[in-house]
């Protein structure tokens, strides 16, 4: 039986490294998307566009501008006008934010010691507008002190003394870097996406071409056949990890906090969870066509309820439990845990056990599926 | 041959018509899913494809707990947003709790929080956020802080300083919902699906088979085959369209605070621009994988990716915005977005809607071409 699968297996490699396309689609392929995706799917907010409605032109409203400038969050846009050309821009997306400062700001500010300014902000994009006011809002406070120092140093020398000191920390990732989150999400996708369309099609390409058969009246088991199936695959998707984590390492710099073993173990479990997953494909579909349309859906819910572009926290509670049972779900955390957080096995551990479970399920599913079709 | 009459050409045109809706009502697995797939996409994206930060889990170390540090305790729990799920006594334990992932936010409060504020001392308060996802993390921070400054507006008011208030209006979007967002990009996700996908697969099938050799031998012009070919899908895309704006009406709320006649004619337009780009791939590709490859490739990635649909463009390198210019989904999002959430109209949308015709134009031109190629 060993025997019989050795030979299977050195069929199988000589079979995946003869064909130059398949080479192709399994190693340059997913590399160069994982360059161009980690640049391409980003939240990150960059500087966003101004309007400025000065509506008061004091020593105040300068400064107050000036401190949106210096801030480096926002570019002013040159054109200026009423507020109605204002809402235009807006709604053309040619700005992002307007701030209106209104004719008696700085009267308000030196008699009732408050300002009144109005935040416009397209809030199409919510999260994108949430980010944006939250740095306005930022500048505003820092420019109130500012005010108050110079305006009324009296009383401000008191009342700084009875002030909260709140210091903030970013932790694991201190330089804000989203790159370094979504490298490692990305990576483990692109691998996913390569090993369950390689099972999915290489067992469905033996049944068109009629193959299936003539191994399935050789004396081989089908533990042995589906062993020799799955084991190159399995290789193949590790060695295209560990490209990746070089990638990630030494092209967008991603941080490897923790121990290289333990994302292995992970890797090694969950690989068998995604490749069950395209044995299971390569069952039912017929054809080639269809395992290709029933791949895309699959890893297209996959990819969607994963938190790799948004956070699981954010989707509703039942929809969280579902998401439960995505391998994808339980790697990406596990991955990005390891390289930013540091995490050992003791931390993971409840993704290796989910991983684990799945894993055992989609493979005997899968096995179980396959003897149906065949008997 | 050269005496066939126009209006035999005419009803040859509907008869090619007639049977090519057949094909596609025959096919049940493919119709169900052409149908079905629209309607499941929108609620996974509804449901699954959020922004939004809520349930935040904070943890408090509260190293000597008194009346005040209970009342800042109590604001973060009546907050609506945070889940307070350890008080811890004291910050040894914090790591590996962020390190499990069962935390999002930690609260560091130093003893003596009272006696300091009654002796009108400063009060000494650390915010730690997991910000591995800089968004998120940077927003849950932002929270946080928004409610420790109204519990120290409460407990030590700073009369006398100088207050800079922000009156903040959310246009098009004021509760900040993600789905307003991700539901009218899907549609172009979608009429991509069903325009060029099954075009290309639908064409080179015919090819693959030979029977498109003997349809190009028909008293049939090759326009009328392409348009007899291509028609069946328009009106399925613009069903698909219809069922996607009543489900996003019904299920997730979305505004439609633009001319539905204006979005409607534009889906047309996209649809069209979809089925010529099906077109294209299925003349320049040799088998049905090969088409079905290019067009996922080709078309979906691009659309799914360098449109603005999930990612936001202006966050993106140059070179990737400059690509996304010749991506269709892109200018069709823009339309789809201004229509329903800012209730735009012809005098701000001409544009996309003229860039998006130039391109059929383009594509149509290079179709036309290739079919003439092979007719020769």
């Amino acid at each position: 039986m060993l025997q019989s699968l050795r030979v299977l297996l050195r069929k199988e490699f000589l079979q995946i490294s003869r064909d130059a396309v398949i080479m192709r689609m399994l190693f340059v392929m997913p590399m160069i998307q994982l360059l161009v995706l980690a640049n391409a799917a980003t939240f990150e907010v960059k500087r966003s566009r101004l309007w400025i409605a000065d509506q008061d032109h004091s020593v105040s409203s300068r400064g107050l501008i000036d401190a949106f400038l210096v801030s480096g969050r926002f570019v002013v846009v040159p054109e200026t006008g009423g507020l109605a050309r204002a809402d235009l821009a807006l709604q053309a997306a040619d700005v992002d934010m307007i701030l209106v400062v209104p004719s008696d700001f700085e009267r308000d500010l030196v008699r009732t010691r408050r300002g009144n300014v109005q935040l416009v902000l397209n809030a199409e994009d919510g999260a994108q507008a949430g980010v944006t006011q939250g740095y306005a809002t930022m500048i505003l406070a820092n420019y109130a002190a500012t005010l108050s120092v110079r305006l009324m140093p009296a009383v401000t020398s008191v009342q700084s003394r009875a002030a909260a000191v709140v210091s903030t920390r970013d932790w694991f990732n201190p330089t804000l870097n989203y790159k370094h989150f979504t490298v490692p999400g990305i990576l483990v996708m692109l691998v996913t996406l390569v090993g369950t369309l390689m099972t999915a099609l290489n067992i469905v390409r033996e049944k068109e071409a009629g193959t299936l058969d003539q191994l399935n009246v050789t004396p081989i088991s089908r533990g042995v056949f589906i062993a020799a199936k799955l084991l190159p695959l399995w290789c193949i998707a590790l060695v295209e990890l560990s490209l990746g984590l070089v990638i990630a390492r030494f092209v967008f710099g991603v941080p490897m906090h923790g121990s290289l073993l333990v994302i292995y173990v992970g890797a090694g479990i969950y690989l068998a969870a995604a490749l069950g997953v395209g044995l299971w494909i390569s069952s039912v579909a017929e054809t080639q066509q269809q395992a290709l349309f029933v791949t895309f859906a699959v890893l297209m819910i996959y990819t969607l309820m994963s938190g790799l572009y948004t956070p699981v926290g954010g989707m509703p509670g039942w929809v969280q439990w579902i998401a439960q049972i995505n391998p994808l779900l339980h790697f990406i955390a596990l991955m990005r845990a390891v390289t930013l957080k540091g995490a050992g096995f003791a931390d993971v551990s409840r993704q290796l056990l989910a991983l684990t479970a799945i894993g055992a399920t989609t493979l005997t599913l899968a096995v179980l599926q396959y003897r149906k079709r065949a008997a | 041959v050269t005496t066939v009459s126009r209006s035999s050409r005419r009803s040859a045109l509907l008869a090619f018509m007639r049977k090519e809706v057949q094909h596609i009502l025959r096919d049940r697995q493919t119709l169900t899913i052409l149908l079905l797939l629209p309607v499941a996409q929108l609620l996974l994206f509804g449901f699954a494809v959020r922004t939004d930060v809520r349930d935040v889990r904070i943890a408090i170390i509260d190293t000597a707990p008194d009346a005040a540090s209970m009342m800042l305790r109590n604001r973060f729990a009546g907050s609506g947003r945070f889940r307070v799920t350890h008080v811890l006594p004291s910050g040894a334990a914090l790591a590996p709790l962020f390190r499990r992932g069962a935390i999002d936010v930690a609260l560091q409060i130093a003893p003596g929080l009272g006696h300091r504020i009654s002796d009108g001392q400063p009060v000494r308060l650390e915010l730690v956020a997991d910000a591995m996802d800089p968004n998120t993390g940077t927003t849950m921070r932002r929270y946080a802080q928004a409610v420790v400054t109204a519990w120290q507006a409460e407990v030590a008011p700073t009369t006398g300083r100088i207050q800079l208030q922000s009156q903040v209006r959310m246009r098009f979007n004021p509760t900040l919902e993600s789905v307003n967002l991700f539901v009218p990009g899907l549609i172009a996700l979608i009429l991509t699906l069903v325009t060029t996908l099954m075009t290309a697969i639908s064409l080179s099938r015919e090819k693959e088979r030979g029977t498109f050799e003997v349809l190009l031998v028909s008293p049939l012009r090759p326009w009328q085959i392409v348009v007899g070919k291509v028609a069946p899908y328009l009106a399925l895309a613009f069903l698909n369209v219809l069922s996607v704006l009543l489900a996003a009406r019904l299920v997730f709320h979305v505004p439609m605070r633009g001319s539905v006649g204006l979005l409607l004619a534009a889906s047309v337009l996209f649809s069209t621009v979809g089925l010529a780009l099906g077109t294209v791939i299925a003349s320049v590709t040799s088998s049905q994988l090969a088409a079905m490859l290019a067009a996922l490739g080709g078309t979906m990635l691009p659309n799914l990716m360098l449109s603005g649909m999930i990612f936001p463009l202006a966050s993106m390198p140059m070179p990737l915005q400059i690509v996304s210019n010749i991506v269709p989904a892109r200018w069709f999002v823009e339309i789809c977005r201004s229509i329903m959430l800012k209730g735009s109209g012809l005098p701000i949308l001409w544009q996309e809607l003229a860039i998006l015709s130039a391109m059929l134009l383009v594509l149509m031109a290079i179709a036309i071409r290739r079919l003439q190629v092979r007719l020769d």
